[in-house]
């Protein structure tokens, strides 16, 4: 057999017959409905959660764009404001009621609906089964009933927008007593139990979907499959599925506690309260309990979101500058030190509310060592890419783009671990251009490298590289004219979520930079509309992919058909022989992994 | 572990290896609802709960339960359909009596002025409860799902895979309840 001309229907020899009833999956009859709307093909499904989360961050981008027009404009009227959304932006300013409205939901629409659900649910569901090389799932039902659910909570998030007294608005972490109180405000009201609602079926959805990933990742790898085989997308897929299905639970239970609370006059987190001159009945409840519960999650979220894109940055800078990874099993240490120390650091979040000085050293001294695994991997990128024959595909440029924003938005999370310097930055502008870089622009990049690389997989149609180019680079340029800046008003102590800062004179030194902040951030918006537009654009005008793997890419992924039907490989599932990383190796640019290891190959993993 | 065990592992069905996993979830949510209760347990005006009598009936009707689910997964894999539909219809019954002795304890609770009001473990039972039961709730629909189709329609293929996936969720039903049982007899002060 020809070594170097191996395509697929040869692999298929040497491969294993999978479990038999999978391979009925082929022959069903699919009606336009089992095979769109409640598809359970993996590949499917995961198209669903990319242009669902794609909706969202539409969304959650547009609003952002209207508080920056508050914000660098506080003394501007848009008339055009109060047409769409009438007495929230009475005589063309955004009401302060609805300023918080928009801060929370862009905050958690992005966060959850995008981030997690648009991220990893489409990554996790596109690329497991395809890099393991399995038909479908552990369980394809679940896994359509974890989009349907992230449909409903986003149904529910949606018309909580409509409600007369505005969406929920106490802050994307809905800290109690606030949000426990109806009479706190406007935004308390029904759009605080809509959120609860939603974020409840949100976390049914994001459960289902993680135990099909952790069952379909330790148990539906086809032969020669080894765990340490496994492309670094799927061990990084499993790990954050590992961190939601422990931490998600939490926040449930948080959220439980806080509706009876809401409605049911229970004492959870509530304790001699006074609001609006109303003494209320409600006694030894804690309001930091909440933060534990809350937090608990929220740190691991933080990591649920970032892995998946570290994965995929990983596999594609890799594959684009024809290199072995660096540093396979580092690599695997590093995912594996930061997700059991994700669960080990909440309480920085907490150093200001009264935690205990001693208590809060610990958790500084554990945030800090994040920082250990983190440049582990920021080193190992940098080497893999070092002296590559990089081909500079927007995948890669985003790729690069994420490793540039992961160093910069990392950095400043050492100044927020420690918890003396905490006590200036907290609830600053500071912590918002932290997690904006490090966590969401960085996970965006990575998702948007995950789209390019893959787009062609998903719909057998190459996305337009021009519109491509420019979109990366207003990203890049954008991102950080944007939220730099934030630093430095963060630093001279301007606090975050405050909707005017003309009354503080501290706080006045920066109304040009704002003004700054908020062009930019209207021309980065219209350069991810560029995107969307190219997205759908190329689904039905794209160049056509004409060969099986157009990126000359090692993974499984590519050994299927251009355009797979459910059940991915037309023949038997491709047996594996080698790691996903044999690029460059022996005079050969790259070697799949269906490829047996030859007598004369030098040993490399 | 030893050799075998290890291969049984390895050759799970991947529709179990997902029960097991979704368990550590639940385990996990009520982690946090209990790490919460003893957080609470340390403010002021904390006030325990005495668990009324019929709790410990819910108890010895669990536990009865899984006795009987046993049953019913040995009926099954020796293939006697007529004791497998027997206890699988007594385990459900089992079910449906431990939900209304709940309701019963619950009612009992409330009637002794341990209400939403003012502070203490009780607030915490109704919830921890609440949810434990609801999965029971679950479970019930469940089995009734299995007792009804092993009336109607013909088996293809003869799998052991369900029932074997519904005892093991109606076992961790009822180790969970015993946890929650003990953790509010000891750390709630409710004997």
């Amino acid at each position: 057999m020809n070594e170097a001309v191996k395509t697929s229907a040869a692999v298929s020899e040497g491969a294993h017959v999978a479990h038999p009833h999978e391979q009925a999956h082929e022959h069903h009859h699919e009606t336009f409905v089992s095979k769109y709307i409640f598809s359970m093909d993996h590949k499917t499904i995961g198209k669903q959660f990319l242009i669902t989360g794609i909706v969202w961050a539409i969304i959650g981008g547009l609003f952002s764009v209207l508080f920056r027009l508050q914000l660098g404009y506080p003394e501007e009227s848009f008339p055009i404001l109060e047409t769409f959304f009438g007495e929230w932006a009475k005589g063309g300013q955004i009401q302060p009621e609805f300023y918080y409205g928009l801060v929370t939901i862009h905050g958690t629409v992005l966060v959850f609906f995008v981030l997690t659900a648009g991220l990893s649910g489409t990554f996790a569901n596109l690329l497991i089964p395809l890099q393991v090389g399995a038909r479908d799932m552990a369980s394809p039902f679940l896994n359509m009933l974890s989009y349907w659910f992230f449909f409903l909570a986003g149904v529910v998030m949606l018309s909580s927008i409509f409600v007369h007294t505005g969406p929920a608005s106490g802050g994307w972490t809905m800290y109690p007593p606030l949000s426990a109180l109806r009479q706190a405000g406007d935004g308390q009201k029904l759009g605080a139990d809509l959120w609860l609602i939603s974020m409840s079926l949100f976390i049914i959805s994001s459960l289902l979907g993680g135990l099909n990933y952790i069952a379909t990742i330790l148990n539906m790898r086809t032969k020669g499959m080894s765990m340490t085989r496994l492309p670094l997308p799927i061990w990084a897929m499993f790990f954050t599925a590992v961190l939601g299905v422990l931490s998600f639970p939490v926040l449930l239970s948080g959220a439980i506690l806080l509706l009876f609370d809401r409605n049911l006059g229970t004492s959870f987190y509530l304790s001699d309260i006074v609001v609006n001159g109303e003494i209320l009945p409600n006694e030894g409840g804690s309001a930091i309990l909440y933060q534990h519960l809350f937090w608990f999650l929220g740190h691991p979220e933080v990591y649920i979101i970032l892995l998946p894109a570290m994965g995929m940055v990983s596999e594609i800078l890799s594959v684009n500058s024809r290199k072995p990874i660096f540093g396979y099993m580092a690599m695997l240490g590093s995912l594996f030190a930061i997700c059991i120390l994700a669960f080990l650091v909440w309480a920085h979040h907490m150093f200001v509310t009264g935690l205990n000085p001693f208590l809060g050293s610990v958790f500084v001294l554990l945030t800090l060592l994040i920082a250990v695994p983190s440049a582990i991997k920021v080193f190992n990128w940098i080497t893999t890419i070092w002296r590559g024959n990089i081909r500079f595909t927007p995948a890669t440029l985003f790729a690069i783009g994420f490793v540039s924003l992961f160093i910069s938005g990392g950095l400043t999370g050492i100044f927020l671990g420690n918890s003396t310097i905490d006590i200036h930055l907290h609830d600053t502008m500071f912590v918002v251009a932290h997690f904006h870089i490090v966590m969401g622009v960085a996970s965006f990049f990575g998702m948007f490298a995950g789209v390019y690389h893959w787009f062609p997989k998903m719909f057998g149609r190459y996305l337009n590289n021009t519109m491509a180019y420019m979109h990366f680079w207003v990203t890049m340029i954008g991102s950080y004219l944007i939220f730099w800046p934030m630093h430095y008003q963060g630093l001279a102590g301007v606090p975050r979520r405050y909707l005017d800062k003309r009354g503080w004179v501290s706080f006045n030194d920066f109304a040009d930079l704002d003004k700054m902040i908020t062009v930019v951030s209207i021309v980065v918006f219209a350069a991810q509309l560029l995107f969307v537009f190219n997205f759908f654009y190329s689904i039905f005008k794209g160049r056509k992919v004409r060969t099986a793997n157009p990126w000359g890419a090692n993974t499984l992924e590519w050994t299927t058909p251009i355009r797979p039907g459910h059940g991915n490989w037309e023949g038997d599932i491709p047996e594996v022989h080698r790691w996903p990383y044999d690029y460059g190796k022996d005079g050969r640019e790259f070697i799949p992994q269906t490829e047996p290891v030859g007598a004369q190959e030098t040993k490399s993993h | 572990m030893s050799m075998t065990n290890k291969m049984e592992q390895k050759r799970m069905h991947p529709h179990k290896f997902t029960l097991w996993v979704a368990i550590g979830s639940l385990l996990m949510m009520f982690a946090g609802l209990t790490s919460a209760f003893i957080v609470k347990s340390n403010q002021v005006n904390w006030k325990p709960v005495a668990m009324p009598v019929w709790f410990t009936i819910s108890t010895i009707l669990m536990l009865l339960s899984s006795g009987t689910m046993q049953l019913a997964l040995k009926g099954f894999r020796e293939r006697v359909m007529r004791n497998y539909r027997l206890w699988m219809w007594v385990t459900l019954g089992l079910g449906a009596a431990f939900v209304a002795s709940q309701w019963i304890g619950f009612q009992e609770l409330w009637s002794k002025q341990v209400t939403f009001q003012g502070a203490g473990a009780g607030q915490f039972l109704y919830v921890i409860f609440g949810l434990h039961a609801l999965h029971v709730i679950a479970g019930v629909i469940v089995l009734l799902v299995m007792a009804i189709r092993s009336f109607v329609g013909s088996v293809k293929s003869y799998n052991t895979v369900p029932v074997e996936i519904a005892a093991t969720y109606w076992h961790f039903v009822d180790l969970l309840w015993i946890y929650l049982f003990v953790f509010f007899w000891v750390v709630g002060g409710g004997q």
